[in-house]
């Protein structure tokens, strides 16, 4: 197991006004690992998600992204950062092209490697065929799959995703699930991947468990089974949560 | 960083571009409106309310006339506020997040923004004054050149009024709200539809209001330049606007004041 640590989370709390969406949070996100945030809706996820990305900033708790600190140095902290959001984030009047074209720009990228990238990333989806049709036209997993593409445009070494699948049917979430594990595997890409959703876990990921904005248990899958002595990972996320989620595909 | 800076920059106007020549009917209703005014409002006015000369025309004018540079502004007030609007749209739907995640700082990115807003506020005005001209609105060919500089400023000036609004508006419901305290107040108390002087007849206190009103300030720089001349206390009111309202922006958007968790 590689120890090179490309996200670190530090005692990161946050409120919206009195009420606490996180507590104390903390953990780490590897090189070539994919880490599942895992906990039921309102677990604070998507804050922990918008103080990684830097639209919110937290009081207290530091946060390294490639051991750049977010709030200090957040050019050099987001610049190594591929995000996708929950909702589609694509210009629906624009081409899948253009919308790729305009995130390149964003990241600096020149017009001829951009083009070349784009390329690239929409061969390994199976979408350059779709590349001059409007984002408009494409369905729910096809657009899941453009956005990932656009995540990783500018060779992030950490890409983060917010509940990627939801709205996909079963084959569009298999194939963006299977596709995802690749990713990490192949490009030693760390991944933060939020979800609720229990099937979507592999057994070499790695877990935190997210519920009431705390971190209950985190480590691999294995060792999480371990901490809670449950077989089964949603045994084991029921103990610590007190809820059961759909598993269902 | 300046390549990536200038890229950047150049994606976020080509974007805008894009999205305005996909969006014909937006483009045409920003037309339709100043055109309204000046063909029928206008006409209707124009026995009614008679101008006296004052600068910087050098004899009476017409009425239509008088409005031209008012109608100039309304276009450009309107874009600035169309821009609020999809901004906060943006907001709820998140693409606004995809550029605010951009590895540049915030502020460059609002400004950006901004820019690419102005440009679209500039073609929109520039092709109402064309028709305005074609309808037999007389203008000094010069006009047209040192015109352009002024719709720039104003332009870029009543964007940042938007790019502000936005920062502070938390919804897309919220925004009818901006029709009756922004953008009609805005209009109907400045020097667009008639000069300072008739409302200070009528009542001074509206006419003191309607001196310091940016909006004011923008249409008398517009009205200026139009004849080729420089007006400039309204250029510096304009520009201090423009300054504070874009301070105000990017002060809104800033991640300490959680305006991206302003849920709807």
């Amino acid at each position: 197991m590689s120890h090179n640590a490309i996200l670190t989370l530090d005692n990161m709390s946050y409120a919206y006004g009195a009420k606490k969406a996180l507590d104390r949070v903390s953990c780490k996100v590897e090189e070539g690992h994919c880490a599942i945030l895992l906990g039921p809706n309102g677990a604070g996820k998507s804050t922990l998600f918008s103080l990684i990305t830097h639209l919110y900033d937290a009081p207290s708790g530091t946060i390294h992204i490639g051991g750049h600190d977010v709030r200090r140095q957040p050019l050099k902290a987001l610049g190594l950062l591929g995000v996708v959001f929950q909702q589609s984030t694509l210009d629906l009047d624009l081409t899948v092209r253009q919308n790729l074209l305009y995130h390149a720009a964003l990241h600096g990228i020149k017009h001829r490697e951009a083009e070349h990238r784009i390329k690239e990333e929409l061969t390994r989806f199976g979408m350059l065929e779709r590349a001059h049709e409007k984002a408009r036209q494409l369905n729910g997993g096809h657009r899941r799959r453009v956005e990932i593409a656009r995540a990783l445009l500018h060779h992030p070494k950490l890409l983060l995703l917010d509940e990627p699948t939801v709205g996909l049917d079963v084959p569009s979430r298999k194939a963006l699930v299977d596709h995802i594990h690749a990713l990490c595997r192949d490009r030693q890409l760390a991944v933060l991947w939020a979800t609720h959703l229990i099937d979507e876990i592999a057994p070499q990921d790695d877990l935190i468990v997210l519920h009431q904005g705390q971190v209950k248990a985190s480590g691999e899958v294995s060792e999480v089974l371990e901490q809670t002595g449950q077989e089964t990972i949603e045994a084991a996320f029921t103990q610590l949560t007190g809820r059961k989620e759909r598993t269902l595909w | 960083m300046v390549m990536h800076a200038w890229r950047a920059l150049m994606g976020i106007m080509g974007r805008e571009g894009l999205r305005f020549i996909h969006q014909r009917e937006r483009f045409i209703s920003a037309l339709v409106r100043p055109l309204l005014w000046l063909f029928i409002f206008a006409a209707g006015f124009r026995s009614t309310l008679g101008v006296a000369i004052i600068p910087p025309y050098e004899t009476y004018v017409l009425y239509e006339v008088y409005i031209t540079p008012g109608l100039l502004g309304m276009v450009q007030l309107f874009n600035g506020m169309q821009s609020s609007l999809s901004m906060v749209y943006d907001r709820e739907m998140g693409s606004m997040k995809t550029l605010l995640v951009s590895p540049l700082p915030r502020s460059f990115l609002l400004t950006s923004k901004l820019l690419a807003g102005a440009m679209i506020s500039v073609i929109q005005a520039t092709v109402f004054l064309l028709i305005a001209a074609a309808y037999g609105i007389e203008i000094p060919a010069i006009g047209f050149l040192t015109v352009l500089p002024a719709l720039i400023l104003s332009g870029l000036m009543l964007g940042a009024l938007g790019l502000m609004l936005s920062s502070f508006i938390k919804q897309l419901e919220n925004f009818a709200g901006v029709m009756n305290f922004v953008i009609f107040p805005m209009f109907f108390l400045s020097s667009a539809l008639y000069p300072l002087w008739r409302i200070q007849e009528s009542n001074p206190t509206l006419a003191f209001l309607a001196s310091y009103n940016p909006f004011t300030a923008a249409v008398e720089l517009i009205r200026f330049a139009l004849y080729g001349h420089f007006n400039l206390n309204a250029a510096l009111i304009t520009f201090f606007s423009l300054l504070f309202f874009l301070g105000m922006a990017i002060w809104g958007y800033n991640p300490s004041q959680g305006m991206m968790n302003r849920r709807a």
